[in-house]
């Protein structure tokens, strides 16, 4: 079974991340790093991606014509995306316990963020490969 | 899939089987065969396939493990074969002879160890005795080549943590054992069978892996009936593969497949092993499921489907276990021999079975008996809800396009 961790970030301007501190930084990252390596050790990480900030995003629609209208202020919502992972695991609660996993990377003076994960099951493949 | 592709599937579980006999070490051993098929890959196109194909991979692969092993590994086995004074691939090839039924036997219990997660025999199993190679199986299952080299390797490594070698095991073990791999073969079938959409041309067709590897089974152990039934399970089944899928991968129910389409050839086959299965053997599990599987493969249409006789397998499936999805199969095969409303009353009890009762199925199955009792608002209603928690999407759609197709035009 395959699922979407999505990791939310609070919402509203820049990420928070961006006025942390070096040590801080570094410890989250490390965090990451190690939790992506115990992900790929396992054989269950399939992908993920970390994503720029909310102030970088755009809204994308069709015009009249097909053609792509952008909004370039991304509406204010409480949570952002911020990353996800997409993993191949044998059980659901596999699944949340890498996400509450995920969710104890450290912020702030090391404290955990808990930042909420949005697990979701893969209902569909699309085959890179067609 | 060319002829020497076929070949060095073939021959991959007779090879690794001797040599890890001989070698013990089953991670070594792997690794070598592999090293040894991809040479024979390159190679015989070219320069034709050797005089005895077998001998060929067993001495390359018997050269690379002699190769790759260091230290005391490495040692011990060049004391063996000091003492022996005789090459190694010949040593192997005379036990590989003598034992090919008991080590193929034995790599199929190896790979289907109890030790290891569902998904890391699966994969296990499609590689050591099915042939695959890493890059085809990841591919089976859409995750990346390194994902499942991983999977592979934590594999290998539990294997060896767990002993790492064939063991002397009675036949009543033996027979347990078998019940594992029966179920391994029986879980990729089934990867197979509900992930069949699209291009089946290019994707390795995990359905026919594993009517493949189940057929070589059968044919080690030809004693054992489970093993004959769960063959005649798959063929019965995966005869109507092509009328159960549309022209863009859409799901085709029973009741309307076109049922010209199902192979014919496939269902005699079934049909005589389970035959052969149920003369020698208890009705096990698997006999008692291929059984429903031609019952349904002779009937020429729904309505004339056996199902009285499709409600007393399933009671007698149930016996053996209580398994949710008999219960499911049962209250629609009741609903089907009955009333509609005898297989409603069957799923209402099964509604309260903390297991299923929530499951999309059941939505499903209540929907599809509603739709025959005429009540046409329940059933839309059923199928939407069954739509909302189906977790496959050629699934979903069908049950949205079941749901429309009753409510009419807005």
């Amino acid at each position: 079974m395959k699922y979407l961790l999505m990791m939310n970030a609070p919402g509203k301007g820049p990420y928070e991340i961006m006025s942390w501190s070096k040590q801080d930084l570094e410890a989250h990252m490390a965090f990451m790093r190690g939790l992506n390596d115990k992900l790929r050790k396992t054989g269950e990480l399939v992908g993920g991606a970390g994503l720029t900030g909310p102030e970088q995003a755009k809204l994308v629609r069709a015009g009249d014509r097909g053609e792509p209208i952008t909004d370039g202020v991304f509406p204010e919502a409480k949570e952002f995306l911020a990353g996800f992972w997409i993993v191949d695991v044998e059980t659901p609660e596999r699944a949340y316990e890498i996400a509450a996993d995920a969710s104890m990377a450290p912020g702030p003076g090391g404290e955990p963020l808990r930042m909420s994960l949005e697990v979701r099951q893969v209902m569909f493949d699309i085959d890179p490969n067609g | 899939m060319d002829s020497t592709g076929r070949l060095l599937r073939d021959l991959t579980p007779l090879v690794l089987g001797a040599l890890v006999r001989r070698y013990r070490d089953f991670a070594a051993c792997e690794d070598a065969v592999q090293e040894a098929l991809v040479a024979a890959a390159r190679q015989w196109p070219a320069s034709g396939v050797p005089d005895n194909p077998r001998a060929w991979l067993i001495r390359v692969a018997t050269r690379r493990l002699t190769d790759q092993i260091r230290g005391d590994a490495a040692r011990r086995l060049r004391e063996q074969l000091v003492v022996a004074f005789v090459p190694a691939e010949q040593q192997i090839e005379v036990a590989a002879g003598a034992n090919e039924r008991d080590d193929t036997l034995d790599l199929y219990f190896l790979c289907c160890h109890p030790a290891l997660s569902p998904s890391s025999q699966i994969a296990l199993t499609l590689r050591a005795v099915g042939g695959l190679t890493t890059a085809e199986i990841a591919r089976a299952f859409l995750v990346p080549e390194a994902t499942m080299a991983q999977r592979l390797s934590r594999a290998k490594q539990t294997i060896r943590d767990a002993g790492s070698r064939f063991e002397d095991v009675d036949r009543a073990a033996q027979l347990a054992r078998l019940g594992h791999v029966l179920r391994v073969l029986y879980l990729v079938f089934n990867e197979g069978y509900t992930a069949s959409s699209g291009d089946a041309l290019v994707r390795v067709d995990l359905s026919s892996e594993a009517i493949r590897v189940t057929r070589m089974l059968a044919r080690f152990v030809p004693e054992a009936s489970e093993v004959k039934a769960l063959l005649a399970l798959m063929l019965l089944t995966d005869a109507r593969r092509a009328a159960r899928t549309g022209p863009s991968g859409e799901l085709i129910p029973l009741d309307e497949q076109d049922r010209t389409r199902w192979d014919r050839a496939m269902i005699e086959e079934g049909t005589q092993l389970l035959e052969h299965a149920i003369a020698t053997g208890e009705r096990g599990p698997y006999a008692l499921q291929a059984a429903i599987a031609a019952l349904h493969d002779e009937a020429p249409s729904i309505d004339a489907t056996d199902w009285p006789q499709i409600v007393a397998l399933y009671s007698a499936l149930l016996e053996h276990g209580d398994n949710p999805m008999a219960r499911l199969g049962h209250a629609i095969a009741l609903g089907m021999a009955e009333t509609p409303h005898a297989g409603l009353a069957a799923l209402d009890a099964l509604a309260s079975d903390p297991r299923v009762g929530s499951h999309h199925r059941v939505d499903a199955a209540r929907a599809h008996l509603l739709e025959r009792a005429g009540e046409l608002v329940a059933a839309v209603e059923l199928y939407r809800r069954a739509a909302e928690r189906a977790t496959s999407l050629p699934e979903r759609q069908y049950l949205l396009l079941r749901a429309a197709r009753l409510a009419g035009p807005r």
